[in-house]
């Protein structure tokens, strides 16, 4: 009788952790499909305006970003706090955005060129002499759609 | 003797998951953008030699100073009235060169737009003004629009235009294409966007 005692039998057995990878799993791809990559890390302080008569951005490929904005505290040593653009990963002047947008045209399909739109991401306390530039730039290289990225909300709270 | 062969073990599969899920965590947005969009006016390299000539009621001009203060017609004004004073203008209709608004439901005021296929709002914004007053004001104004052409498509179609235009976007509508979108081009051109930031003296 003795023999077939279970020496264990008075401890608790132990929580199977077989499963624990396939939730994990689980949860990775729903990340991985819900998802899309974060493009540029941001050097600049960008608070979006708030509006309510907005638009969705679909497809992020045909999507330039261009922000604006105070370069956040830890540049600010370096670059000051007059508000700078910044395209990619690096500050920029006004005179960039042409060669940044024919750049972006490269990089994609001739019969989609068209279709491509510039989305500014400013911040709300940049004087609109910066922006008017960036516009300026924009007419002369034909890149004539853009889109003023907000916040949801109502306008009168800005 | 059969020989079983030795079990893999898995304990260190979710520890492996969870360094994958990290990454995803930390590299990735879940946020799409939502904006405004606008199209910018194309560079004119000859200027017309001939502008056409825009009656001074048909104008209605938008102003932002360097202080961030609005102007609507040289005469300031809050920001939470820009929209009801840019809908009695574009609903004026009071009608000239025999060409009269059938479904304006304005006050028909001499002295305001004629048509509303006449009627422009011209914003004009000071280098100082800030990025946000300058967004509020364009949201307002095309609030204005929304609005109007919203009023129209439910006494035409019975829906409202921010909707049909949602149903047009929409993959999955079961309705005919074509006609939805002569039906909203033909409430867009009842009230067409005529939104212009040139500078006009």
């Amino acid at each position: 009788m003795s023999k077939f005692k279970n020496k264990n039998s008075l401890a608790l057995p132990a929580i199977s952790t077989a499963s624990l990878p396939d939730i994990v799993f689980m949860l990775l791809f729903f990340f991985m499909v819900a998802t899309v990559m974060r493009q540029n890390s941001l050097l600049i302080h960008n608070e979006l305006p708030i509006a309510d008569q907005v638009e969705k951005l679909d497809q992020k490929d045909l999507i330039m970003y261009i922000y604006a904005g105070k370069p956040s505290s830890r540049y600010q040593k370096n670059m000051g706090d007059t508000p700078r653009i910044q395209l990619n990963d690096k500050f920029a002047t006004v005179s960039d955005v042409k060669a940044f947008v024919l750049a972006e045209r490269e990089a994609t399909r001739e019969a989609l060129i068209p279709f491509m739109t510039t989305a500014l991401k400013v911040d709300k306390e940049v004087h609109m002499g910066l922006i008017d530039d960036i516009k300026k730039e924009l007419r002369a290289v034909n890149a004539l759609k853009v889109n003023y990225t907000t916040r949801k909300g109502s306008a009168l709270e800005n | 003797m059969r020989r079983s062969s030795p079990e893999v073990n898995a304990g260190s599969m979710a520890d492996i998951a969870f360094l994958l899920l990290i990454f995803f965590l930390v590299t990735t947005t879940i946020v799409t953008d939502h904006g405004i969009s606008r199209k910018l006016p194309q560079v004119v390299d000859t200027p017309t030699i001939d502008p056409p000539k825009i009656r001074e009621r048909n104008l209605f001009r938008v102003e932002l100073n360097g202080l961030n203060e609005l102007l609507v017609e040289k005469a300031p004004m809050q920001l939470s009235e820009l929209r009801e004073a840019a809908i009695t203008f574009l609903d004026n209709g009071s009608g000239a060169d025999n060409k009269t608004c059938a479904y304006c439901k304005g006050e028909k005021k001499t002295t305001s737009s004629d048509h509303p296929e006449q009627a422009i709002i011209a914003l004009r914004n000071s280098r100082e003004t800030n990025y946000a007053t300058y967004v509020a004001v364009q949201n307002e104004l095309i609030a204005a629009y929304t609005t109007l052409r919203d009023r129209e498509s439910k006494r035409l179609y019975g829906i409202s235009f921010q909707e049909m235009k949602r149903q047009y976007k929409d993959g999955s509508y079961s309705g005919d294409h074509t006609k939805l979108k002569a039906k909203i081009l033909n409430v867009q051109s009842m009230y067409p966007e005529k939104l212009t930031e040139a500078v006009t003296q």
